[in-house]
């Protein structure tokens, strides 16, 4: 005779508990009640100020006030702007100036943090103590000191646009910014992109063919001619075909300033200069303490099996760092993205300053802007953490973990 | 049997010596092994010492070789007048030094910011010195009293009452703020749809308000009682002491345990009372400077030390809520510690400055550097709460698990055993944030307040001094200032990182 096994009682009280208060049972329904109610009272609070205040200074709440004429000049836009264009598209211009200060920025940090950890890693006593020396005055000194000393000392001190430095009579540094040639398209533009954007694809395509072929069937392919040939061949040789792609302009001495050519504000030569530099040196840091974590055995494993010293920090102690250096490399890039802020101090058109700053003087709408601006910052934040959270759970997979 | 020595195998003179090994250690070894071993080293080495030649050198002649020491004004610093390229421009860093150092702090008045600096350092100094004895005394004086004293001492004032007015004016406006709610939620009920349970929960938050003012009705009457009364200051004192004296005596055992408890009550209370005696509080105490004449370092201190006093609490608080059990608990820290560590500093400043006068009640005005004091308070505590999370982290599970057989509340478990340990393991990291907050604090320039660096770029636009070197001259006494606190914060907190982990060292 064959007995059913009983089914355990419904535990609905158990279960309710749980939802409720989590794992700390009934005390926790009663602690989240408490604080719920001292929650909605500062809410409340909050609210019903707010609202008495606004009353009082007789400002609107909403956001209409972005379809209004700002009435103000911005010195750098991306997109086309004047004064009678409305306060959202002062948003849009000050975002965007935001990103290409942030996105110029990171290239040069990484660039000179790698050559620094590079020196500081170096076997030679004084190119690694030059390195540590660079490192330790620019993490001691505050950020906003030194965007202001590029700024209102070095920048300041540099002559006018009559007796401007000259780099090989093609751009020109004065203390009204940076003058370069300006790109000017011809007939010649459209093939050329298109062979550009094909042979990048087309290496591509060749990289991830030859690496099938050395994982799976252990096939070494040599493409880097092919490479060089459709990276560089393949544009040379339409240029040949339909003339030039574009010519510069080249910035002419008229009068007291420069004719042609394009400017480079001296404010985002300063915030540029003090950004990339300054994150550079924790950006060294970082990329130092991703090699030293690779063990020595690594290194002396690749090359007792054959390999040289290139191709054992290429193949073995490189990828092993990165998994090490990528993600407080991004805490740096979003770190250096939200120091785009300080641009503000010395009037660079980035979000804060323009959106921020100016357009909160003229509309008084504190509430709405300031929200609109951290919600900008945090949004960015938020996304870099999702993708960096992605990278992190195939990192782990790739490892078998 | 033959002689050994004649063998021909064995030598018959002796060898002659071989020369010394090549020296690597020295300073001779250093530049053979490291410096010039191979040709790559040479050009590295040259190329070293070339950036060293164009960097330190100019810097020494501009700070020390070129520079002018003394004048009145602007003519001593011009190359016309000097004779020479003209290097740092020190006699306008001399003249403007009270400027840098205290903003437009009185000058008769100034003695107090001295007076606090000196007891700043009496006090941090043996906290910072791991052998000296009393840690906890010594922490709790300044981290508690000397934040209190300065605040009389560098912005003055006196007081009108003491801990028993403050608690019923306090509870008083919790109470009005409550029944004012639950008013709302009345006189909404009149038209909303959902009318019946709007005037329930109204009602209810009324009849709490109520409960609440007949509960705090003995404390008020006390307060009007005391106030009337010739001394007001030193009546409520006396209450004061007496009520939270009985408390701690009771709350720590009774006749049988709570005499320590007693004495130690007392004794705090009677530093209160000579502290409250010699700066005169009771009657006006110093003359008030307002906080819009502070400025340069001393507010760049004053902003410094707030904030570290401050965040640390706020962080431990958020970390503990975020590793709590109770949902709600959780996911509020959560939210809250990543919404500030996601904006900037600068958007948050301009949140303490713009945005919070509006959250408060309208006869109630924030002062400007409170406000920012705010801001930085709550951004640098989510950061220390990430902090002391991985502090939090790194204690075993065992630690709360033995605490909690033997028999330990979650209360004493946190403060006695997790937390103690978890802190000692983040001292590095916190000592960091301390580090990066201090470079921090001079954004607050951005929103009006003159710290250092804001009194440095007022000081530029000063037609007396204006020469081309003033700007680089005024740059280099900030940076130094800057460069000595921060340099030396991390050379301790590297010092702390080893002593910590001597047990690991072989």
């Amino acid at each position: 005779m064959s007995t059913e096994a009983r089914k355990p009682p419904a535990q609905i009280a158990l279960k309710i508990r749980r939802i409720l208060g989590g794992k700390a049972g009934w005390n926790g329904v009663a602690v989240q009640f408490a604080f719920a109610a001292i929650l909605g009272w500062i809410g409340y609070e909050i609210v019903s100020n707010a609202r008495a205040n606004l009353e009082n200074q007789h400002i609107a709440a909403g956001f209409g006030f972005l379809r209004n004429n700002a009435g103000f000049d911005v010195n750098q836009t991306l997109i086309p702007y004047t004064g009678s264009d409305t306060f959202l598209r002062v948003f849009v211009v000050g975002l965007l100036n935001t990103l290409v200060v942030s996105v110029v920025g990171i290239v040069f940090a990484t660039v000179i943090g790698f050559i620094v950890a590079l020196c500081r890693l170096s076997p030679n006593w004084l190119l690694s103590r030059v390195g540590e020396l660079y490192v330790e005055v620019i993490r001691n000194l505050p950020l906003l000191f030194q965007i202001l000393f590029w700024y209102l000392a070095v920048l300041a001190a540099l002559p006018n646009p009559r007796q401007s430095i000259s780099l090989f009579g093609i751009a020109f540094i004065s203390n009204r910014g940076l003058v370069i040639p300006s790109p000017i398209g011809e007939s010649g533009l459209e093939p050329f992109l298109a062979m550009l954007v094909l042979g990048i694809v087309a290496s591509l395509a060749l990289r991830f063919h030859a690496r099938r072929a050395l994982f799976q069937e252990g096939r070494l392919i040599r493409i880097w001619p092919y490479v060089l040939g459709l990276l560089f061949g393949l544009p040379v040789a339409t240029m040949l075909v339909f003339g030039l792609p574009f010519t510069f302009e080249l910035p002419q001495l008229k009068g007291f300033n420069f004719a042609g050519g394009s400017r480079i504000i001296p404010e985002f030569v300063a915030l540029t200069v003090a950004l990339s530099t300054y994150t550079a040196a924790f950006i060294a840091e970082i990329v130092r303490a991703g090699i030293l974590s690779v063990h020595k055995g690594q290194m002396e494993a690749g090359s007792s099996l054959g390999l040289s010293r290139g191709a054992t920090l290429r193949l073995i102690v490189i990828p092993q760092a990165m998994r090490v250096i990528v993600p407080p490399l991004t805490n740096q890039y979003l770190n250096l993205t939200k120091n785009s802020s300080l641009a503000v101090a010395i009037g660079y058109p980035d979000l804060v300053s323009v959106f921020a700053g100016t357009s909160l003087s003229q509309t008084g709408q504190a509430i709405e802007i300031i929200a609109m601006t951290m919600g900008i910052y945090l949004l960015i934040s938020l996304l870099t953490s999702a993708v960096m959270s992605v990278y992190g759970w195939r990192v782990s997979r790739s490892l078998g973990a | 049997m033959t002689d050994i020595t004649s063998s021909s195998f064995v030598r018959q003179d002796l060898l002659a010596e071989r020369p010394a090994p090549v020296k690597t250690t020295g300073f001779i070894g250093l530049v053979r092994t490291r410096l010039f071993n191979s040709p790559t080293n040479i050009l590295l080495t040259i190329v070293g010492a070339l950036l060293l030649w164009f960097t330190i050198v100019p810097s020494v002649r501009f700070l020390m070789v070129d520079a002018v020491w003394s004048g009145q004004d602007r003519t001593a610093c011009l190359a016309e007048n000097a004779g020479f390229a003209v290097g740092a421009c020190w006699p306008y860093i001399q003249a403007k030094l009270p400027q840098l150092i205290y903003g437009f702090y009185p000058e008769a008045e100034r003695w107090r910011v001295d007076l606090t600096m000196v007891l700043a350092v009496v006090l941090l100094l043996p906290l910072l010195v791991p052998r000296l004895p009393a840690k906890g005394l010594n922490a709790g004086l300044f981290f508690v009293a000397f934040p209190v004293v300065a605040f009389f001492l560098l912005h003055g004032g006196g007081i009108k009452g003491f801990g028993l007015s403050w608690t019923a004016g306090l509870l008083q406006l919790f109470d009005e703020s409550i029944i004012g709610a639950g008013q709302a939620l009345l006189s909404l009920s009149k038209t909303s749809a959902i009318a019946p349970l709007l005037w329930v929960v109204g009602s209810l938050i009324v009849l709490i308000g109520t409960a609440i003012s007949w509960l705090i009705f003995p404390l008020t009457w006390l307060r009007d009682y005391v106030q009337v009364m010739g001394q007001p200051v030193w009546a409520d004192f006396g209450v004061t002491a007496a009520i939270v004296s009985l408390i701690a005596f009771f709350l720590a055992g009774g006749i049988r345990t709570g005499g320590r408890a007693l004495a130690s009550s007392i004794a705090t209370f009677i530093a209160i009372a000579i502290v409250i005696k010699l700066m005169g509080l009771d009657r006006g105490g110093l003359p008030v400077v307002t906080t819009n004449l502070w400025g340069g370092l001393l507010v760049t201190l004053v902003v410094s030390v707030t904030g570290i006093v401050t965040s640390l609490p706020i962080g431990i608080a958020l970390a503990l809520g975020r590793r709590s059990t109770i949902p709600l608990i959780r996911i509020f820290s959560i939210a809250f510690i990543e919404f500030w560590r996601g904006v900037p500093l600068i958007t948050v400043l301009f949140f303490a400055t713009y945005m919070l006068p509006l959250f408060l009640p309208g006869n109630f005005t924030v002062d400007g550097l409170v406000r920012a004091l705010i801001g930085i308070a709550l951004f640098t505590g989510a950061y220390q709460a990430e902090n002391v999370r991985g502090g939090l982290a790194a204690i075993p599970r065992g630690q709360s698990e033995a605490a909690a057989a033997l028999g330990l509340s979650w209360w004493k478990t946190t403060s006695l055993i997790v937390l103690p340990q978890a802190l000692r393991h983040v001292i590095p990291n916190l000592v960091n944030s301390f580090i990066s907050l201090l470079k921090d604090t001079s954004l607050v320039s951005i929103v009006a307040l003159f710290d250092l660096l804001g009194s440095l770029r007022a000081s530029f636009s000063d037609p007396k001094w204006s020469t081309p070197s003033t700007a680089f001259t005024g740059f280099a006494f900030a940076g130094i200032i800057y460069f000595i606190f921060c340099f030396g914060m991390s050379r301790y907190s590297l010092f702390v990182e080893r002593r910590l982990n001597a047990h690991r060292r072989s």
